[in-house]
């Protein structure tokens, strides 16, 4: 649906300094029904990466295609017709003071010169999909910020768009409201087939509702793929700081002061043994302790649900000589599940 | 007391005041407005950016409002002829006032506009909404109660000018006051302009606020 390719945003710094990149070697993917996550900190080139996609934002250099149309190569007039396709909704909603409910949702279609009686059959329903029917003649000054932006949802979808870009669209939002809207995106998302992408700092809005997510920092994408393959598999440094927090992989203080990378004298490895997906259910431990006779003291588990689908890990000391523990590993490997080996416990009185 | 005679003179001096504000605002504001619309849009990083266009309006509005009223009036005598036939009169003062309302009236609309919310701007260009399409259908709209207050802003400055016009032959309150009040010394002639030229200021000012406030729905109690 999205495709972008080689995407280059360059400013010219004041003063003969060097440019600034604000976006280099972009090159995204982004299918059909999706709801595509982009996250990043403030200042990593997120906002500009989703500008690009309706040229909000022109880049300097690649190709950017909408649905089969390079929108780099239209003429302004067909630009603005092919944003008639592409919804946005905004962190500040950007809904008109001046207009009511009603007439900020009919905004996109008097625009593109649609009949008043037309707008009308047009936007009741949105109002119904958004459930503000009963706020059609209010103003958005008496709206709650939750409220402001079923506005924006309704009408960027006013004129039947096959994209939605969504630039922090919960940022302002209380989590109580924010979990809201995302449930109302994704439910769009379903009913609509609408492909949806999405910008945020936030961790759990991706957890809550992408299907696929790329992680930015400085302009570039560092690590992109399904949500629970990043989930379970951080591979950048920046990507686990996103991650760590909503999935727990970590281990309590107390225990992990007893952890040294070096084996000691009495210290025991401590393994991580990560469960993904349908085999997040077998029986491995029960299985080590039986079969190669080796105790496992747990430390730490936790399961998670990610996109609907189980995720797990477990931090166990191995109470063993290093040929059953190394038994063990290869016993994990074998059933396809994750195993790192975090360090080694030292004995708790030493 | 006043006499009979002076009454009928407040009473027509303040039928050409309000003629005269009436007029030259209305046409300031048919030539300042879309100036000011066209100064606010193609500044640095707006909508039409455009350098050239917007220095050289600039610099035209900056010239008539840093000419203090009064030169202005003189300057313009000749244009002031040969557009109202004559240089004295309630008539021939609407020119000059006219000249001095527009680019102050397009300054005030300029900031109205400027203070718009660039994001609303952002929202309808993601629409697809073009230029002219941005400044009616987002911008004028939003701009209103700040265009409203700038308005009334004009309207009462100009009620000041329009007495200075008396000076120099200007009909209306300005007029008067200067002819029968200073001219032939009846100070209670003066203090009744200046009575009615302090309620004039109250009225238009309270109108211009009530008006400002039906549209602004800003700050609307939910």
């Amino acid at each position: 649906m999205i495709t972008l390719t080689n995407i280059r945003k360059t400013y010219a710094a004041r003063g003969g300094g060097a440019p600034v990149h604000a976006l280099a070697d972009i090159d995204l993917s982004i299918g059909r029904g999706e709801v595509f996550g982009i996250i990043g900190r403030s200042g990593a080139g997120k906002s500009t990466l989703l500008r690009t996609v309706n040229l909000l934002e022109s880049p300097t250099a690649g190709s950017v295609k909408v649905d089969g149309v390079e929108m780099t190569a239209l003429s302004a007039a067909e630009l603005r017709k092919a944003r008639h396709s592409i919804g946005m909704i905004f962190q500040h909603f950007n809904l008109l003071s001046s207009r009511t409910v009603f007439d900020n949702v009919a905004l996109p279609l008097e625009l593109a010169g649609m009949a008043r009686a037309e707008i009308g059959r047009t936007v009741e329903p949105l109002l119904d999909l958004v459930g503000l029917a009963d706020k059609r003649d209010r103003y958005p000054a008496e709206l709650s910020g939750g409220q402001k932006q079923r506005v924006g949802i309704a009408r960027a979808l006013a004129s039947k768009p096959k994209v939605l870009l969504s630039d922090e669209a919960t940022s302002a939002l209380d989590p109580e409201t924010t979990t809201q809207i995302l449930h109302l995106l994704a439910d769009i998302n379903r009913r609509l087939g609408l492909t949806i992408v999405l910008i945020t700092h936030e961790i759990a809005v991706i957890k809550e509702i992408c299907h696929k997510v790329a992680v930015m920092e400085n302009g570039r994408v560092i690590e992109q793929g399904p949500v629970f393959d990043i989930f379970a598999h951080p591979k950048h440094p920046t990507t686990r700081s996103f991650v760590d927090p909503v999935i727990n992989r970590g281990i309590p203080d107390s225990l992990r002061d007893r952890l040294s990378h070096q084996p000691g004298p009495g210290s025991n490895p401590v393994l991580r043994i990560t469960f993904t997906g349908a085999k997040a259910t077998t029986p491995v431990i029960s299985a080590i302790s039986r079969r190669l006779d080796l105790d496992l003291n747990i430390w730490h588990g936790q399961i998670d649900e990610i996109q609907g689908a189980p995720f797990g890990t477990l931090v166990v000391e191995a109470l063993g000589d290093q040929a059953r523990v190394d038994a063990a590993i290869a016993l994990v490997k074998e059933n396809n599940l994750g195993v790192e080996v975090l360090g080694h416990a030292l004995p708790a009185n030493h | 007391m006043l006499s009979p005679q002076i009454i009928d003179l407040l009473i027509k001096g303040l039928l050409d005041t309000l003629q005269m504000v009436a007029v030259s605002g209305a046409i300031g504001t048919l030539i300042g407005l879309p100036i000011g619309v066209l100064l606010a849009v193609t500044g640095r990083g707006e909508l039409l950016q455009n350098f050239a266009f917007n220095k050289a309006m600039g610099a035209v509005v900056n010239m008539t409002r840093s000419t203090p009223f009064i030169i202005l009036v003189v300057a313009i005598i000749p244009f002031t002829r040969l557009i109202a036939g004559t240089s004295i009169g309630t008539n021939a003062a609407i020119v000059p006032l006219t000249v001095a309302a527009a680019p102050f009236i397009a300054r005030v609309v300029e900031n109205a506009v400027r203070e718009v919310d660039r994001g609303l701007v952002e929202a309808a260009q993601a629409m697809g909404a073009t230029p002219f399409q941005i400044i009616r259908k987002v911008l004028l709209p939003e701009a209103l109660p700040g265009i409203v207050a700038g308005l009334t802003l004009s309207a009462v400055s100009l009620v000041g000018y329009s007495a200075m016009v008396g000076a120099v032959g200007g009909g209306g309150l300005g007029d008067l006051g200067i002819r029968y009040g200073y001219q032939r010394f009846l100070p209670e002639v003066m203090l009744a302009v200046v009575i009615v030229l302090i309620v004039l200021v109250q009225i238009v000012q309270s109108t211009g606020d009530l008006i400002a406030r039906r549209v602004n729905k800003r700050n609307l109690k939910s």
